[in-house]
C-alpha cells in the first residue's frame, strides 16, 4: 500500500475510533458521574449509593436470583446441549439440520411473542411445579439456544468427533465414558464459551422476567430506577461491566474464534 | 472409471444402526426435541392459534380489531423506528467495522472492541436506556453542561421519551450489532483484490464502485435485515424508556398482555404478536437467503 494511502487509512481509523469511543463511553461515563452524585447542586463525589447497593434486600435478592438463573441455564444448556450435538453428529447426522433450524428458531420469534405463548404454559407451571422465579430458566434455556449452538458447534468442528469415539469405544469404553472423558476434555473452550455466552445473556433478560410478573435484576433496576435512581444505575453499570469481563475473558481464552457471528440483542 | 476399478462384486453399504432393521438412534435426540417442542414450538403454536380465537370460539375478529388507530400507528411507528435504526446502525456499523477490519487481526485492542460490541449488542436494554437517560436526560450532566453553556436541546419538549428518543438510544445497540454481523464479511476481502484492480490500472474509487462493493452489498444488506428485525423485536429498551402509552408494536403487545382490556379479548394480543413474528419471519428469510450468497464469495 502506498505511504499516502497507508497514512489516510490511520487517520480514518484515528478519527473513527475517537468519535464512536465518544459515543458510546460517554454514556457509561454519565452512568458512573449520576451515580456518585452527592445530594445537592455542588456537593462531592460519593459512593452511597454504591454502598447502598448491599443495603437494599429487594436488589440483593434480585442479583442472587439471577445469578442463580444463570448458573441453572448455562449448566442445563450444556447437559441439554452437548449429549446432543455429539450424539447427532456421530449416530444421526441426517438430523443435523433440524437440530440448527431450531437453535436458530429463536432469533425469529421475537421474546415478546415468546412470552405471549409463554403465559398461559407459566400457569400451568406454578400451579402444578412450583411457582419460584427459578422456573424462568426453562424459558431462558431456549433463548440461549442460539448463541451457544453456535459456540458448541464450532468446538465440535474443531475436533474429530468420529475418531475418537470410536477409538475410546474399540478400547472398551462406554459412552458416558465418552463423553465425558473424551469430548468434553477436548471441547473445553467451546464450553467455556457457550456457558459464559449464555451468562451473559441470561443477567441481561428482561422482557421474559417481566412480563411472566417476576423480578429479576434486570426487572428490579427499572423498577428502582423510579424510586432511587442513583441505586439502580449503580447496579447497571456494574452488571455492565461484569458481563463486559466475561465476554473479554471469553475472547482471550476461548476457543477458535468463531467465523460467522450472527447474533441478535436480549432487548 | 476403468472396468478394473469397478468392484467385481456389489457390496453392500455399512448398515447404519449397528445393523439392526430399524434404527432407534433417533431416540438420543429425543431430549433436545421434546425440550424445544414444550417451551418454543408450543408457545409460539399457542400464539398462532390464540390470534384466531376469541370469547365464543374461532374468529377472525381478533385480526379485524388490529384496525383500531393506535394499533395501526404502533405498527407504523416500528416499523419506521425498526428501519431508521437499522440504516443509522448499518452505516455507523459498517464504518467502525471498517476501522477494525483493517488493524492488527489478533491484536488485544481488536478483541476488546469486539467484547463490547458484544455486550453492547446483547445485553439489557435496561441498563441502556438508563445510561442515555444518565446523559442526556433532563437531570443528564451532559445536557446539564450544554444547558449552562447556552444549549437547551430539551426547549421544545423532551423528546428522549419519544420516539425520536428511542432512534437514538437504539442505534447504541445497533451499531455493535453490525460490527459482529458485518466484519466476517470485511474479514473475508482478499488484498488481491486491490491488487488486481490496480494492475489493471484502477483506483480506489474503481476498486469501492466495481470490486469490494457488489461483493460486499449482499453481506450488507442482509446485516441491514438482521437490525431491522432486532429493532421491530426489541422491548425492554423502551419498555425502561417510556412510561406512558405504547407508540410501539411491542409495547402494545405488552400492554395487551397485562392490561385489562386484554383480559377481556386474550385474542388481541396474540394476534398482535403474529403480525410480528411474520413480519419478522419475512426479514429473517430474506437475511438467510442474502448470507448465502455471501458466503459463496466472502467465506
Amino acid at each position: 500500500m502506498s505511504r499516502n494511502r497507508r497514512r489516510k487509512l490511520q487517520l480514518f481509523r484515528v478519527v473513527v475510533f475517537i468519535l464512536m469511543g465518544a459515543f458510546f463511553l460517554i454514556p457509561i461515563g454519565a452512568m458512573f458521574e449520576f451515580s456518585t452524585r452527592g445530594t445537592g447542586l455542588n456537593s462531592a463525589r460519593t459512593l452511597s449509593a454504591w454502598i447502598t447497593i448491599g443495603q437494599t434486600p429487594e436488589l440483593v435478592a434480585a442479583i442472587l436470583v439471577s445469578l442463580g438463573l444463570a448458573a441453572i441455564t448455562s449448566v442445563a444448556m450444556l447437559l441439554l446441549l452437548v449429549p446432543t450435538m455429539v450424539w447427532v453428529r456421530l449416530r444421526v447426522p441426517n438430523l443435523s439440520r433440524a437440530v440448527e433450524f431450531l437453535c436458530l428458531l429463536p432469533l425469529t420469534i421475537p421474546a415478546i411473542v415468546l412470552v405471549a405463548g409463554l403465559a398461559p404454559e407459566y400457569k400451568w407451571v406454578s400451579f402444578y411445579l412450583s411457582d419460584s422465579i427459578l422456573t424462568l430458566a426453562f424459558a431462558y434455556l431456549v433463548l440461549v439456544l442460539p448463541y451457544t449452538y453456535r459456540a458448541l458447534y464450532a468446538g465440535l468442528s474443531a475436533i474429530d468427533v468420529k475418531t475418537l469415539a470410536e477409538a475410546a469405544r474399540g478400547l472398551g469404553a462406554g459412552w458416558p465414558t465418552v463423553m465425558w472423558r473424551i469430548i468434553v476434555p477436548n471441547m473445553s473452550g467451546a464450553i467455556l464459551n457457550a456457558a459464559l455466552l449464555s451468562v451473559a445473556v441470561v443477567l441481561g433478560e428482561f422482557t421474559i422476567a417481566n412480563l411472566l410478573n417476576y423480578v429479576n435484576l434486570q426487572v428490579e433496576i427499572a423498577q428502582l430506577g423510579r424510586a432511587n435512581a442513583g441505586v439502580s444505575i449503580a447496579v447497571a453499570v456494574a452488571s455492565l461491566l461484569f458481563v463486559f469481563i466475561l465476554l473479554a475473558i471469553l475472547s482471550f481464552v476461548g476457543g477458535p474464534r468463531s467465523r460467522s457471528y450472527s447474533t441478535r440483542g436480549a432487548q | 472409471m476403468t472396468v478394473a476399478a469397478r468392484s467385481l462384486v456389489n457390496t453392500a453399504r455399512r448398515p447404519s444402526g449397528g445393523g439392526r432393521r430399524f434404527s432407534m438412534d433417533w431416540l438420543g435426540a429425543v431430549p433436545f426435541f421434546g425440550y424445544v417442542a414444550l417451551f418454543l414450538l408450543l408457545p409460539t403454536l399457542i400464539v398462532v392459534i390464540g390470534a384466531f380465537f376469541g370469547p365464543d370460539g374461532l374468529t377472525f375478529s381478533n385480526l379485524a380489531g388490529l384496525n383500531k388507530g393506535f394499533i395501526v400507528s404502533a405498527f407504523v411507528n416500528s416499523v419506521l423506528l425498526s428501519a431508521v435504526s437499522a440504516m443509522i446502525g448499518a452505516v455507523g456499523g459498517a464504518i467502525l467495522a471498517y476501522a477494525v477490519a483493517t488493524g492488527n487481526r489478533n491484536g488485544a485492542f481488536r478483541r476488546l472492541v469486539l467484547s463490547a460490541c458484544g455486550v453492547l449488542a446483547q445485553f439489557g436494554g435496561v441498563t441502556l436506556a438508563f445510561a442515555f437517560i444518565a446523559a442526556i436526560g433532563p437531570v443528564g450532566f451532559v445536557y446539564v453542561w450544554l444547558q449552562q453553556h447556552g444549549l437547551d436541546f430539551y426547549a421544545g419538549g423532551i423528546w428522549l421519551y419519544q420516539l425520536k428518543g428511542l432512534m437514538l438510544v437504539y442505534a447504541y445497540f445497533q451499531i455493535p450489532l453490525m460490527v459482529l454481523v458485518f466484519l466476517p464479511a470485511l474479514d473475508g476481502i482478499r488484498p488481491q483484490w486491490r491488487e488486481a484492480t490496480e494492475s489493471l490500472g484502477g483506483r480506489t474509487w474503481h476498486y469501492w464502485r466495481y470490486v469490494a462493493g457488489p461483493l460486499l452489498a449482499p453481506a450488507f444488506i442482509g446485516a441491514l435485515l438482521l437490525l431491522f428485525a432486532n429493532a421491530f423485536s426489541a422491548y425492554a429498551t423502551a419498555a425502561a424508556l417510556i412510561n406512558q402509552g405504547s407508540i410501539i408494536a411491542s409495547l402494545q403487545i405488552a400492554n395487551d398482555l397485562t392490561s385489562e382490556v386484554g383480559l377481556h379479548q386474550p385474542g388481541i394480543a396474540s394476534a398482535e404478536a403474529l403480525v410480528m413474528v411474520v413480519l419478522v419471519a419475512i426479514v429473517m428469510v430474506l437475511y438467510t437467503v442474502l448470507q448465502r450468497r455471501t458466503a459463496r464469495w466472502l467465506r
